[in-house]
């Protein structure tokens, strides 16, 4: 995990209130990059993806939460949320964002503007 | 004192496995010789360790994992001090005292005091809810925390971690392993099977925080997480320290015994002293130290030989061959001897990753020299074998893999199925039970069934590694005889059907999905896509107005009220009655089109109009607009009841018989909104020509000159299936009726995803025809169930999520970040 946010050209950002994602659901962060999906499991652990099934390119954030991972409702790829590696026997990863929460507020570490 | 009358002493340091199995060999060489007294720091009488992890999964009782009652201590004279541990021994005094301050002479002592777990050196150990997972308080803690915390972090990725995480796990906690290393078990497995255990753990719901190093347990009074060197923080309630023992030495070192890692010993298990003797995971032998079952019993024989023998006693332990199960069910894994080939050695790979199987062998001077099994266990004993007697296996090299039945096949080796075992070939390495104890048992207690056998021999009643061996076992001593396992439950997360579940909810009036998953016992907290959406509509349809709709179990289409496209925009289909329309609605719908620029827009097969390529986020504004002129969702997304086709009837028709239109307008504005299996659809043609194709469909109605036909179990779909005729009616009353009845019927007693054809194809007609046609006072129930549920469904989704805000959260983004 990338920590030394500002030299690398990353930093945390505040994305919203953990309540405001469902429990065993997920939320989409809008991005310049595209969008992200934000799960939060039923332990309140949160997690982050692109919001692209390696597959076929399915959004994530639209599938059922179960456990720790995610079923991509185009085609039930079940993807773990935290590595956003696909269950065998399917072969294929979506990249992670690393994320936080504190104080109830989730932040993810994205890359920073410089502009 | 004549020496010749007086017992000689024997004192043991530990009332524990290795202790109490070589006082257990030493009576059956000489029962006579020692007056034993026992020592133990536990307050409990000596049980199973191992069997610890099954008492934390649930398996069993701690009352169960006794291995020797209070009695057996009396009958054999040993006296017995628990929770008074050793703290003092006096080599030159030859005595021994306990913490109580009770000092007690020896002439041979026995050291059986195990070991602990190792603790890592950072804060908040203190903190209330960290435990280590070593004796019948940790798991004690375990159990309680379970109840009332739901997550739990273990530290360590060993044999002993994972399965204090899936004890935990199914004790129904969440569960985070943190782990040192990438790979897990790392001193059993390698990368690869390391990795396939880590993917079937993660889909059983484990948490994985690979290379890991703790660095604090923090929280208030009780812990609250654990922040690892890199930054990351892991939540929990309950921190379980398994990252390793270490053999409980001071007392040797105290008394200047010698000692390394653990108390050294010979192979005769004497220390330097040799009056003193060492058994267990606190020896060090040829500098190994062991922290499994097997070694132990090995060192147990030799150590009773010397105390019941003399100086000619020449028995000596030299050294074990480790082998590894994990005793999670369902998870098969082995490893023994080496882990990678060297310079020396080569390395033979199986490699299936379609079916997960992967297997090696480290193949030294062609012998075996290491074996590591994920997946496909079942050659582990044979591999074991060949590793332990050291077999060429170079005529059959090539074929290894592949097993011993194909080597057998091949003429290269006897064929060594479970039936050709030899009677003392032992089964159990657990409770050390041999083929002929079971076969024997069997004939005896006329056994079928496994769980008969483990009662009566308790092979396979401890780790449950064998347990396949006991069943082929079983299958060949009594053949056809063996109590055939049941077929296969809902999905991976349970073994009960869909008909013992929905059994189930109704007895045990289970009202929620995890009060259900938890007094079902299923294996995943969460269940998995599969099961989810099932119990969901299985519980919406046993308690109707009174079971909340979870929304977070419904796949994303009933979710968001609309149908997902390949590009991930939605479709959105108003409902039209009976497919009649009108200019306000066409109108609205153009309006909407432009307005939200809707690139396509389409007729559909059941008579309404599709509008394609809607974004998620502007579904409810589209909806808002729709519901302004009047129009609903036509669920045209759900598991749901979705058209009711119908031709112009005998409004417009020169054949029409009867008003086909009303009648599906009808039927529609009775039924919409209801949730079903699978979809349904209906259709109501005017005459005989069946213009709206009602034989295709779920429940089709064809009007004739005295009434109405009733049709149902039609399919169009990928298996064309033409409807049964169910019985003829005269009123509109009656089809109504008739209508709700059967829909109810396929409600209560269809699998999820089951269309209404493959229902009646497995219940067949005549069922059918039995509860609707030929009992009228059960239709009439049925259709006053279908009735009373409909009060609680026909509420427009649309407009509920278009007027609230909490409600439309779903559809926008939590947040746009530049």
């Amino acid at each position: 995990m990338i920590m030394d946010g500002m030299t690398s050209g990353t930093a945390w950002r505040d994305i919203g209130r953990l309540d405001e994602v469902p429990c065993l659901g997920s939320r989409v962060v809008a991005t310049p990059r595209g969008k992200i999906a934000v799960f939060r499991t039923r332990d309140d652990r949160v997690f982050a993806l692109e919001d692209r099934c390696p597959h076929n390119g399915g959004p994530l954030s639209q599938g059922i939460v179960h456990g720790n991972h995610v079923t991509c409702p185009l085609h039930n790829w079940v993807i773990a949320l935290a590595t956003g590696e696909a269950v065998a026997p399917d072969i294929g990863c979506a990249p992670t964002i690393p994320t936080q929460v504190r104080q109830d507020r989730i932040l993810l570490l994205l890359p920073y503007a410089m502009s | 004192m004549n020496m010749m009358h007086r017992r000689e002493r024997l004192i043991v340091v530990g009332n524990g496995m290795a202790g109490m199995r070589t006082v257990e060999e030493l009576l059956k060489r000489d029962p006579i010789r020692y007056q034993i007294t026992v020592f133990g720091a536990e307050p409990h009488i000596n049980y199973d360790r191992i069997a610890l992890s099954s008492v934390l999964a649930g398996d069993k009782e701690i009352g169960q994992i006794t291995i020797h009652s209070l009695a057996w201590y009396a009958e054999n004279g040993i006296q017995l001090c628990a929770g008074d541990p050793v703290v003092s021994i006096d080599r030159v005094a030859k005595t021994v005292t306990s913490e109580s301050g009770r000092t007690e002479p020896y002439d041979r002592l026995l050291l059986a005091a195990g070991s602990r777990p190792i603790v890592p050196p950072i804060p908040g150990l203190e903190l209330t809810g960290v435990c280590a997972f070593r004796d019948i308080a940790d798991v004690e803690q375990m159990i309680a925390a379970s109840t009332e915390h739901r997550r739990a972090i273990v530290i360590g990725g060993g044999l002993l971690g994972l399965e204090a995480a899936n004890g935990l796990l199914k004790r129904g906690m969440s569960v985070a392993v943190v782990h040192l290393t990438d790979t897990l078990m790392e001193r059993q497995l390698d990368g690869a099977a390391g990795r396939l255990l880590q993917r079937e753990l993660d889909e059983r719901g484990l948490n994985f925080f690979m290379n890991g190093q703790t660095e604090e347990i923090f929280g208030g009074e009780r812990v609250e997480g654990v922040r690892l060197a890199d930054g990351r923080e892991v939540p929990g309630d309950l921190v379980c320290m398994a990252i390793g023992i270490r053999p409980s030495i001071d007392l040797a070192r105290a008394c200047d015994l010698d000692i390394n890692r653990g108390i050294v010993v010979h192979d005769d298990l004497r220390t330097s002293d040799p009056d003193i003797f060492a058994v267990g995971e606190c020896a060090e032998h040829r500098g190994k130290t062991y922290g499994l079952v097997a070694p132990l019993y090995e060192m147990a024989k030799i150590c009773a030989d010397h105390l019941a023998g003399d100086e000619t006693t020449s028995t000596a332990y030299a050294g074990t061959i480790l082998f590894t199960k994990l005793k999670v069910t369902g998870v098969d894994v082995f490893s023994a001897g080496a882990l990678a080939g060297g310079e020396e050695s080569g390395e033979l790979t199986y490699n299936d990753t379609a079916r997960q199987i992967y297997k090696k062998l480290v193949v030294r001077d062609g012998k075996i020299d290491g074996v590591v099994l994920y997946g496909d266990v079942a050659d582990s004993n044979w591999y074991l074998e060949l590793l332990r007697k050291g077999e060429d296996i170079t005529p059959f090299q090539d074929a290894i893999l592949f097993g011993q039945s194909v080597v057998a096949a091949m003429g290269k080796v006897k064929p060594l199925s479970v039936a050709n075992f030899a009677d003392d070939y032992q089964i159990c390495g657990c409770n050390g039970v041999c083929k002929g104890t079971i076969t024997q048992a069997i004939a005896e207690k006329r056994l079928t069934t496994l769980e008969g056998v483990r009662q009566h021999t308790k092979a396979s009643a401890s780790c449950g590694s064998c347990t396949g061996l006991v069943e082929s076992l079983l299958i060949a001593t009594v053949g056809d005889a063996a109590a055939k396992p049941k077929p296969g439950g809902m999905c991976r997360c349970t073994m009960l059907t869909h008909e013992e579940v929905r059994t189930r909810i109704a007895a045990d009036a289970l009202k929620t999905i995890p009060q259900t998953m938890q007094a079902l016992g299923w294996a995943n907290t969460d269940g998995c896509h599969s099961c989810r959406p099932a119990l969901n509509f299985y519980l919406l349809c046993a308690w109707p107005g009174e079971y909340r709709d979870d929304e977070q179990s419904r796949f994303i289409n009933e979710r968001a009220h609309a149908n997902i496209q390949k590009d991930g925009t939605f479709s959105v289909i108003p409902r039209m009655w009976g497919g009649v329309t009108n200019a306000k609605e066409l109108r609205a719908i153009a309006d909407v089109v432009e307005k939200y620029d809707i690139p396509s827009v389409k007729v559909t097969g059941g008579q309404r109009i599709d509008m394609l390529g809607v974004p998620k986020d502007q579904l409810p504004a589209v909806w808002r607009d729709l519901n302004a002129a009047g129009m609903v969702s036509g669920h045209a997304y759900g598991k749901a009841l979705r058209t009711v086709k119908t031709c112009v009837g005998s409004e417009w028709c020169r054949f029409g018989t009867q008003d086909s239109t009303a009648m599906g307008i009808a039927l529609e504005r009775m039924t919409w909104g209801s949730w079903h299996p699978h979809k349904v659809k209906l259709a109501v043609s005017g005459c005989p020509r069946n213009c709206a194709e009602s034989t295709i469909k779920d429940f089709g109605v064809i009007a004739v000159d005295s009434g109405w036909e009733l049709h149902v179990g039609g399919n169009g779909g990928i298996k064309l299936r033409g409807t049964d005729f169910l019985c003829k009616v005269g009123t509109q009353a009656e089809v109504l009726e008739y209508c709700g009845a059967f829909l109810q019927l396929y409600r209560e007693e269809a699998r999820y995803l089951d269309r209404t054809a493959s229902w009646i194809e497995q219940v067949g007609l005549d069922y059918v025809k039995s509860q609707i046609v030929d009992d009228q006072a059960g239709r009439k129930l049925l259709h006053a169930r279908f009735l009373h549920a409909q009060q609680f469904a026909q509420t427009d989704p649309w407009a509920e999520r278009a007027n609230s805000e909490s409600q439309s959260r779903e559809f926008h983004a939590l947040a746009r970040v530049s």
